[in-house]
């Protein structure tokens, strides 16, 4: 390691103020503080020591927490395509190797260009190179179909990256989370690629009679009058994928849907690791779910059409809502930063949610959405927080 | 009768090198320094002695332009050896090389009785006169009190949170009556009550407990609960235009022995502590000491951070330097200007955090006393985390938010958010925490000074 120090150190010198590479610095620092934490001590005056976290770890915690639906993900790209292609029995090795061979050049495109981008910005805006791309970057595959074409992954990352945060100063000063942006951006720019039938992928191969590439919303939103959406999903996939639709399935997450979104339990894996380390607000994460269940409830006593009729608890474990709620919703960036704050946004979040999958046939899936809507209202929300405790500042000095 | 006041935010820092209980009479060091720059609110320090001349303690050394009745005076007699400034010909210290037997200005003696009968004005002139007055710090802004203002209550933390903090019972033992004197003293300044605060959980001194005429306020919680700043907070909040003075209970003691003995008598007792230190224990001295003769031959290693204060607030002063002014607590720490290879993510138990994230897992034995360095453990970032600041801080206040008002230099928005309610030590364990390395208490200082001046 010390050889490794001193090469650095050598180097350093002409990435100083006043060295030739001078304009590379905080390329040079991203990659020196990336291998060695910083030699800085705290100033003569104030906070002689500090606390033994910085954004890096606290990042890589979240990154440790989204591993559990990469994994899951991985395999069940994999396990979808030998069911759509009539092959059940496919060994392990063979689903978790279509898996890796469609997932991991996604992560590469997302990461390459993402970072590359934060590099020369860093460059041109004088900025340090901000971990939270490193978030960013595993998010945005997540929360594609595995089918995407690679270009578009490209694309969707530069514009979230560049319009979404660069835009604005970059981790920090965003307005609306950046894995969801670029998300949009496809949705919005080439929606035949993102919905229909991508949710599985099928290569080359022919699809097995019967099979049919509809997402669970997309069944809920269909069911006709007077057939109990229930019914609808637990005889969906039959032929090809029994079962692919039970209430006991959906949690678990073997069924067709994004890269990393379609298991509730895993994100529930992730939820757990985010809330024991303090990285995710737990307060965000609970009233999302809280929100979408209450809002569903609602709509059942209403009834009027079989989608509102769906059972609530179904609401939590169909399309993204969990892992929107634990891995997006959460972005400190973007959500409302008042503590009081948080329960406002993730209950609407969660609300909206459903608003959007029942009463949206065009786009059943609402989680994406209705976070990208309170990111802009967060500001709001915190608005109001912030000014209630002006006002009780106020009340006590006129008392 | 005071108010009891439970605090359930906060964290204590626990690091190794608490003083035993142990108060060692050493030689005296050589010199003693007076520095301007420890107070708030001195616009322009002006001396009034030269290199040569000699002084007893209570001598002027210089005063205020702005403001020349606050006069600071000599801790120690001797000689004047240097008066050092800086940039600007800016004041920087005053240096006294201390006589072997520390003679006195005489001011007047006053009996128990007669004290019962000075006004308030006779009082100042007093306390203004012998130097004693400095210690008396004013709200909002932590400056130097002002004579002209009369306060609408007066503060004293009789408990002290910060990490490695001494035990006030060592620190005041036996000094009971003089601290009652004082209390008696101050209650003639202001226009409502003198509070006492005191911890809940822990042994008090009968110095605070027996004290009367005060309220005794107790409070319960961990670091910051024995900031002033946030007891005030609890007990009777700072409104736009109050005016609330804090001191500490050795001012008081001081402003005792001033009336009763007619001296200012400056003698104390610190704490020397920290990892780095081989006997960390506490040593009885005056203002300003050198710390030179504590810490020679009484050190782990060389390669240290000598802190006059403490390891959240305190001033990196270097071996040869000197107690600042308030300060009762000298910390060594290791020096932390090493590289770590992958040390942003190398699981670890050692180092002190109040968060969890990935293999941070010191709060898995959060009673253990650890070692931790000046090393920042990071690089500043823009505010990302969210939620932090509002664990550590113990008030109606948002910390994150009134930061950002100052950045963004916006005075009313300050003083909606509670500017006035806070100085750098109550905020500091937000400087500790963040994610981002804010310098917050640099910061806050920007904020206090633009609304100040404004």
């Amino acid at each position: 390691m010390k050889f490794l120090r001193n090469q650095l150190d050598k180097v350093k010198h002409s990435f100083e103020k006043g060295g030739k590479l001078e304009k590379y610095y905080y390329a040079f620092e991203a990659i020196d503080t990336f291998l060695f934490a910083p030699n800085t001590t705290n100033d003569s005056k104030g906070s002689q020591i500090r606390d033994a976290v910085d954004l890096k770890r606290l990042m890589m915690t979240v990154i440790i927490a989204m591993v559990p639906c990469l994994l899951f993900g991985i395999y069940n790209v994999g396990h979808q395509h030998f069911l759509a292609i009539g092959q059940p029995g496919a060994a392990l090795g063979e689903k978790i190797g279509i898996g890796l061979w469609q997932v991991l050049p996604i992560v590469v495109v997302s990461y390459g260009v993402g970072l590359g981008i934060e590099f020369v910005f860093s460059i041109l805006r004088k900025h340090p190179v901000n971990e939270g791309f490193l978030v960013t970057g595993m998010l945005i595959p997540l929360v594609m179909p595995p089918d995407i074409p690679l270009w578009q992954v490209g694309v969707a990352t530069a514009f979230a990256v560049v319009i979404g945060k660069e835009a604005f100063g970059g981790t920090g000063m965003n307005v609306v989370n950046v894995a969801l942006t670029a998300r949009a951006f496809l949705y919005f720019a080439y929606p035949t690629d993102i919905s229909g039938g991508v949710w599985t992928y099928l290569g080359d191969s022919q699809a097995v009679a019967g099979y049919s590439g509809a997402t669970p919303l997309a069944v809920a939103a269909e069911a006709v009058k007077g057939q109990q959406v229930v019914a609808a999903l637990n005889t969906f996939g039959s032929g090809w994928n029994e079962g692919v639709f039970t209430l006991q399935n959906l949690f678990i997450g073997l069924r067709p849907g994004s890269i990393g979104e379609t298991s509730t339990l895993m994100c529930l894996v992730g939820a757990f690791i985010l809330i024991v380390t303090g990285t995710g607000s737990w307060k965000i994460i609970v009233s999302v779910f809280g929100g979408a269940y209450a809002m569903a409830l609602l709509l059942n006593l209403i009834g009027g059409s079989p989608f509102m009729e769906l059972p609530a608890h179904y609401h939590l474990v169909i399309g993204g809502l969990a892992f929107g709620a634990v891995f997006m919703a959460t972005d400190p960036v973007t959500a409302a930063q008042t503590e009081s704050g948080k329960w406002v946004y993730g209950i609407l979040i969660g609300v909206l949610t459903v608003l959007i999958r029942v009463f949206n046939p065009a786009y059943p899936e609402g989680i994406m959405l209705a976070i990208l809507l309170m990111n802009v209202f967060a500001p709001l929300i915190d608005y109001f927080v912030v000014s209630a405790n002006k006002k009780r500042r106020i009340q006590r000095a006129t008392i | 009768m005071g108010k009891f006041i439970r605090l359930k935010k906060g964290f204590t820092i626990n690091l190794q090198g608490k003083a035993s209980p142990k108060v060692v009479e050493a030689e005296q060091p050589e010199t003693f320094v007076i520095k301007p720059t420890d107070f708030h609110g001195i616009y322009m320090p002006k001396p009034v002695v030269e290199v040569g001349d000699n002084v007893k303690a209570g001598s002027p050394l210089f005063h205020d332009k702005k403001n020349e009745r606050i006069v600071f005076t000599a801790p120690v007699s001797g000689e004047v050896v240097e008066v050092k400034r800086g940039e600007k010909r800016k004041l920087l210290e005053i240096k006294i090389l201390a006589d072997k037997a520390v003679e006195f200005v005489a001011f007047k003696k006053h009996s128990v009785s007669d004290i019962q009968n000075l006004n308030a004005t006779e009082i100042k002139e007093q306390l203004l006169q012998s130097g004693v007055w400095t210690t008396l710090v004013q709200r909002p802004f932590g400056v130097v009190a002002d004579p002209a203002a009369t306060p609408k209550a007066i503060h004293i933390s009789a408990f002290d949170t910060h990490p490695l903090a001494p035990d006030y019972n060592i620190l005041f033992k036996g000094q009971d009556h003089y601290f009652q004197v004082g209390v008696d003293i101050l209650k003639k300044l202001t226009s409502g009550s003198v509070h006492v605060n005191t911890h809940a959980t822990s042994e008090i001194s009968t110095v605070f407990s027996q004290v009367k005429g005060a309220e005794v306020n107790k409070f319960s919680g961990v670091h910051p609960a024995g900031c002033v700043g946030v007891q005030i907070h609890h007990i009777d909040p700072i409104n736009k235009g109050d005016v609330v003075w804090t001191i500490s209970p050795l001012g008081v003691i001081q402003i005792g022995k001033l009336f009763l003995n007619g001296v200012y008598d400056t003698s104390r007792i610190v704490a020397l502590v920290g990892s780095e230190v081989k006997n960390a224990q506490y040593y009885k001295t005056y203002t300003g000491a050198s710390v030179k003769k504590f810490i020679e031959g009484n050190l782990n290693q060389e390669h240290v951070r000598v802190i006059s204060g403490n390891p959240l607030t305190g001033t990196a002063i270097g071996k040869d330097g000197h107690l600042g002014f308030y300060d009762h607590q000298l910390t060594v720490l290791p020096e932390g200007d090493q590289y770590e290879f992958l040390g942003w993510i190398t699981p670890t138990t050692k180092k002190i955090s109040f968060h969890r994230a990935l293999g941070l897992l010191s709060f898995l034995a959060p009673g253990k006393e650890r070692v931790a360095s000046t090393n920042t453990h990071g690089e500043p970032r823009a505010f990302v985390q969210t939620g932090v600041f509002e664990q550590v801080t113990p008030m109606d206040i948002l910390p994150t938010h009134l930061l950002k008002s100052i950045l963004a230099e916006d005075i009313d928005e300050m003083e909606a958010l509670g500017i006035y309610e806070v100085i750098e030590e109550d905020l500091a364990l937000c400087e500790f925490v963040d994610v981002s390395k804010h310098k917050v208490q640099e910061i806050l200082r920007e904020g206090l000074e633009l609304v100040q001046n404004s």
